[in-house]
């Protein structure tokens, strides 16, 4: 196991000039979250902190990148897709929406086709990984609502992703 | 690229419109051969004449067709009190001389007479009239009148823009005159709003709403205001575009896959698919004579132009050479059209003849998208940047005037210009 988390940190280290933004990149795997146990005598199944909210897990991560103009989803963020997919294969009434969004250098039109096929990539491999149809939904905000704004690459860095939005 | 050759000095017009907003206009440049005109403020209401020499003045002057001539003293108000001479000792080559009034009932009347101060004729008079409290109508329409006479061409002045105002995360759809003043703001929203297209009568606008949590398209009434929701599938709806005779309209749905153009009709019926790519195929705008559909797609690796038949069958490549191309628009005589060009992280207007297959970059480049052709195909309306923010721009179909427009604060996106009323 501790292979594998030296594993996912390498690459996410060698990803980051590719398609990483400077800030908000999830911590590495927490392997095993300890499920915290409650305190109520003899019970029979320990009540674990639901994974989606814990900060330790790989479910933290929202958010995925991508380099200009593509909308396929980059090694790095692999491991996190496939988490979510799973994660969603186990809770059946979980719904998300994922979100694709793009940097300005494109039409607005263009860039909301592009936002959507990010998002319809995430989805796609959601579904591999075992998620229902039924609890994905893919929108595109396009450059619409952009996370930052200026005319530069730290800015459209932050804007190229699929955002992993639970409903809650 | 052109550059300004006769550097005329920027031409700074600040205004207070109606409502309130401030309004500041920017012209750039001058056309190759300006025509000299002098504006004699009409007899009459002297108030009331005031007003509408300066629409006019701005009017014609944002054209960067004319020259205007101060009077300079000299105040005709009939043929035969002008004195050839004096018009031609000034440098103008025509006058306009007349009378305005406000009738008992509040009606606004002009009647104006156009002279050429060259060939000492008289070139006609008009009458125009308008109801109570539209004085700047009356002055786009006298601008139109002259523009028409001395240039052979439709004037535009009397035409109306829209376009999408976003101010923090508050976004609203505005139609304006082509002047920026008298905006009407025909939908707020918390979520954006994107892609307003007019349908050809001026009587409605499509676009694309958030407010249901995706890309949705809309058609909207301009007079009732009454709107219907056209396009809501899965995924993403989005770029109306409208048939010539307002019968169709074109949409971008995503709904099979990926983003892909279909027709249906302005109430949502009778929906059709056009292309079978599986790229994404986007931005398609209808020929003059609707035949043709122009639209953005990457089927060919980048963002490129196409034409195909609205009858359906196989796109024809239009752009080419270095660069992405987006965002096509015929010119109202289909002869050429207009588009975002990026090349090297900038973006440009162009224009591209069909004929020659000749591409022309008409500004400089920055972050210039989105253009529209006036439909007199002489300017074109842009979105641009300038003091920090998102502003609309224009610039005439030979490259030579640009027009920066400051409207109200927050970013101006997405304009397009509308038909003639």
């Amino acid at each position: 196991m501790k292979k594998l988390v030296i594993s996912v940190v390498l690459v996410n280290f060698l990803a980051a000039c590719a398609s990483h933004p400077p800030a908000e990149t999830s911590a590495p795997a927490a392997e095993n979250a300890a499920p915290v146990a409650a305190t109520a005598p003899a019970a029979s199944a320990a009540v674990a902190v639901d994974p989606l909210n814990d900060p330790a897990s790989i479910l933290a991560g929202r958010s995925v990148y991508y380099p200009f103009d593509v909308s396929t989803v980059q090694e790095a963020d692999k491991p996190l897709v496939q988490a979510h997919g799973k994660y969603l294969a186990e809770h059946a009434d979980r719904k998300v929406r994922l979100e694709g969004n793009c940097d300005e250098r494109g039409s607005n039109e263009y860039n909301l086709a592009l936002g959507q096929r990010r998002a319809d990539g995430v989805k796609k491999m959601l579904e591999l990984s075992g998620a229902k149809a039924a609890q994905l939904e893919s929108v595109s905000y396009g450059e619409e609502k952009p996370r930052a704004s200026a005319h530069e690459e730290a800015a459209w860095s932050q804007n190229r992703r699929t955002d992993l939005n639970y409903s809650k | 690229m052109r550059f300004l050759r006769h550097g005329l000095a920027a031409v700074l017009l600040a205004y207070s419109s109606l409502a309130a907003a401030v309004l500041e206009i920017e012209i750039v440049g001058a056309g190759e051969n300006q025509i000299p005109i002098a504006l004699v403020p009409f007899g009459g209401d002297e108030k009331l004449a005031a007003e509408i020499n300066g629409i006019v003045a701005a009017d014609l002057q944002r054209s960067g067709l004319f020259r205007l001539v101060d009077p300079a003293g000299k105040s005709p108000h009939e043929p035969g009190e002008v004195n050839y001479a004096d018009w031609q000792v000034r440098g103008a080559d025509a006058l306009s001389i007349g009378q305005a009034g406000v009738l008992a009932d509040g009606r606004i009347e002009v009647q104006f007479r156009l002279l050429d101060a060259v060939k000492q004729i008289d070139l006609g008079g008009h009458a125009v009239s308008a109801a109570k409290g539209q004085v700047r109508a009356v002055g786009h329409r006298i601008a139109d009148l002259i523009y028409e006479k001395l240039t052979g061409d439709r004037g535009v002045f009397s035409t109306r823009i829209v376009y999408v105002n976003r101010l923090d995360s508050r976004y609203k759809l505005i139609v304006a005159d082509s002047d920026g003043y008298n905006e009407q703001v025909l939908l707020s929203l918390n979520e954006p709003i994107m892609s307003p297209a007019w349908s050809p009568d001026g009587s409605h606008l499509a676009y694309v709403s958030f407010e249901n949590g995706h890309a949705a398209v809309y058609v909207q009434s301009l007079y009732t205001r009454q709107r219907k929701l056209i396009a809501n599938f899965e995924g993403s709806n989005s770029a109306p575009a409208w048939s010539p005779d307002g019968a169709l309209m074109a949409v971008v749905l995503t709904r099979d896959g990926s983003s892909q153009i279909y027709l249906v009709r302005p109430d949502g019926s009778n929906l059709r698919r056009m292309t079978f790519s599986g790229a994404i195929d986007t931005e398609p705008h209808f020929s003059p004579d609707g035949q043709h559909l122009l639209f953005a797609s990457d089927r060919g690796g980048s963002v490129q132009i196409y034409r195909m038949a609205v009858s359906g069958g196989p796109a024809e490549r239009m752009t080419f050479g270095g660069g992405n191309n987006y965002s096509p628009r015929y010119r109202h005589d289909g002869k050429v059209f207009v588009f975002t060009h990026r090349e090297n992280g900038r973006f440009y207007i162009a224009t591209q003849d069909f004929q020659t297959g000749q591409m022309e970059l008409l500004t400089a480049g920055g972050w210039e998208k989105k253009p529209s052709y006036a439909p007199n195909g002489k300017l074109i309306l842009y979105a641009s940047e300038g003091r920090g923010r998102g502003i609309l721009a224009t610039v005439s179909s030979d490259g030579r005037v640009k027009q920066n427009m400051f409207t109200q604060s927050g970013d101006a996106r997405e304009p397009v210009w509308g038909p003639l009323p």
